[in-house]
């Protein structure tokens, strides 16, 4: 019971990760109706940001988060501007293409600059939060900080997208392009600003992370990218909802794999469980009628 | 207060619009009716932005608006209904309203909702419901409300009576006087000739991408061509 309870708070807190990436795929698909591959690479750029605030600069461990959300900010906004927004036109395909074009991009360029070899994360969040059951079942503080910025990040968005004008202007841009605009709305603005959320999202992702799976390298991005983006479709892209259903079931299911069955199989059985869910249903969990870019 | 000249609009290598001119003065309501693929929707986004012309102008109040882009225009006092409504489906009525307002400051929103309101009572009581809900009658109400938001100088309406029963399309059209009588300029696109001559001051017949006829209103509903070709007799 308590290795089942232990292990079911660590899938939600690795979970709670993954629906935070998961939102920024999740949001970009819903507006610009593109799979950001390169979304995972800027979790990376995001952490490597803070390792060095924090290591090289000994900034404060909350200074670095922030530094690491201003870069990728501009980061995410950039991207846009330069390698997706000349093909809005173009067919689906050149732009997938483009977005793992851009991914390499970084990879290579995080080589380039920081070098390939492993890098150690600072460890901000030591320690156990609580203990529980006669101090059998420890909940860390990483695990309570995770999950704690998960649901801080649905609060907000939930609110920005209900409640905001800016919020609303997104709705309507990812329902009807050409009647936004008729509406007055400025599509382009919008998209950047969608990009920017997205990537302010994954340095945050980033941070947390690492402070489970601590060692930078500039690939550091992609399996937890990969993972989010499955977390995205599993819950149904396009769905702010799904992204945080989908990143806690996938989570918790790739721990569970990893406990009872096999570490070696761990993610061979997270992706099998993806396949099935949308052999049975295409949309994802919460998915509606996945439209096509046109 | 409109004044489109010598446009030609393509698709690739699809010629849509091949050289038209008309204009829209103040107070007017002028309709554009022509047979399905006429390019009657196409002259209409083109005036709106979302299109643009290859050669030619249009002026709007005086000011050269071809090339600015879409969302630009509305602030002028432009405004569209496009054609099939495409209203925000999985918003709520009043935020598809509140959309319409977009470009205006807060302030103003409110009391224009309620404006909207009091034109269509129906969608006072549909406001929390979710556009995707109502049905094809209310869905050009809320379109229509939400073109109204913006408080515009001119409004073009692009098939307003498309896929409607009869009694719904008498009641749009109804609308639309009443919103010609408060003062709106109207540019009405219709396949309905009928309906849309029996309103208009003037009409202008589109026929594969160019005006082949205008003329009042009266005169083009006893044009013997006219009648042929789009009355039934
Ligand atoms: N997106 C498009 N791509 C290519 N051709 C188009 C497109 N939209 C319209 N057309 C073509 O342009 C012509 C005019 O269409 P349209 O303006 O929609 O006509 P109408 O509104 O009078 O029915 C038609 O021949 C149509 O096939
Ligand atoms: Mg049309």
């Amino acid at each position: 019971m308590v290795i089942f309870l232990s292990r079911l708070i660590n899938g939600i807190s690795l979970g709670s990760v993954y629906a935070i990436i998961a939102l920024g795929y999740t949001m970009v698909y819903g507006i610009a109706k593109m799979l950001n591959f390169a979304h995972g690479d800027v979790i990376m750029v995001g952490a490597y940001v803070c390792f060095f605030a924090v290591a090289n600069y000994s900034l404060p461990p909350l200074v670095g988060v922030l530094l690491a959300m201003v870069v990728c900010t501009v980061l995410g906004i950039v991207i846009e501007r330069l390698a997706y927004k000349p093909l809005r036109q173009a067919p689906s395909l050149a732009v997938l293409i483009t977005a793992i074009g851009v991914s390499y991009f970084l990879q290579n360029g995080a080589q380039l600059l920081w070098g390939s070899n492993n890098k150690m994360f600072p460890v901000f969040l030591n320690g156990d939060a609580l203990s529980l059951m006669d101090g059998e079942l420890r909940v860390s503080v990483a695990t309570v900080v995770n999950v704690v910025a998960c649901v801080a990040i649905m609060l907000v968005l939930s609110w920005f997208t209900g409640k905001t004008k800016m919020g609303k202007a997104m709705r309507a841009c990812s329902e009807d392009k050409g009647a936004a605009q008729l509406m007055g709305i400025n599509v382009d603005t919008t998209i950047s600003m969608t990009f920017a959320i997205g990537s302010a999202l994954a340095a945050v992702a980033g941070v947390l992370y690492m402070s489970s799976y601590p060692i930078l390298v500039p690939t550091t991005g992609s399996m937890p990218g990969i993972k989010a983006f499955t977390a995205a479709v599993f819950g149904g892209i396009g769905s702010i909802p799904g992204a945080l259903l989908g990143g806690l079931l996938l989570g918790v299911i790739e721990i569970f794999a990893g406990g009872y069955i096999s570490t070696q199989l761990q993610n061979a059985i997270v992706f099998a469980v993806l396949i099935v869910v949308l052999l049975v249903k295409p949309s994802g969990l919460l998915g509606k009628q996945i439209r096509e870019k046109v | 207060m409109l004044k489109v000249e010598n446009i030609n609009v393509y698709y690739g290598a699809i010629h849509a619009i091949k050289g038209i001119s008309f204009e829209v003065n103040d107070g007017e309501i002028v309709t554009l009716i022509g047979a399905n693929g006429a390019g009657k929707s196409t002259t209409l986004q083109t005036i709106s932005g979302l299109l643009h012309s290859a050669t030619g102008s249009i002026t709007f109040e005086g000011e050269n608006i071809a090339g600015i882009p879409a969302h630009k225009l509305v602030g002028k006092g432009l405004a569209q209904v496009p054609e099939g409504r495409r209203v925000f489906l999985q918003m709520t009525v009043e935020e598809n309203l509140e959309m319409g307002a977009y470009t205006r400051p807060g302030i103003e929103v409110e009391p224009r909702i309620q404006r909207v309101y009091e034109l269509f009572p129906r969608m006072k009581e549909r406001r929390k419901q979710v556009a995707g809900t109502l049905s094809g009658g209310e869905q050009q109400m809320l379109a229509m409300g939400r073109a109204l938001m913006s408080n515009p100088k001119l409004m073009m309406l692009d098939e307003p009576s498309m896929g409607l029963a009869p009694i719904l399309v008498e009641q749009i059209f109804d609308i639309i006087k009443e919103l010609h009588k408060a003062g709106t300029t109207i540019l009405l696109v219709e396949q309905n000739a009928q309906m849309a001559l029996s309103v208009a001051d003037r009409g202008y017949v589109l026929e594969t991408g160019k005006i082949v006829t205008s003329g009042s209103g009266k005169e083009l509903l006893s044009d013997e061509s006219v009648k042929k070709a789009y009355l039934g007799g």
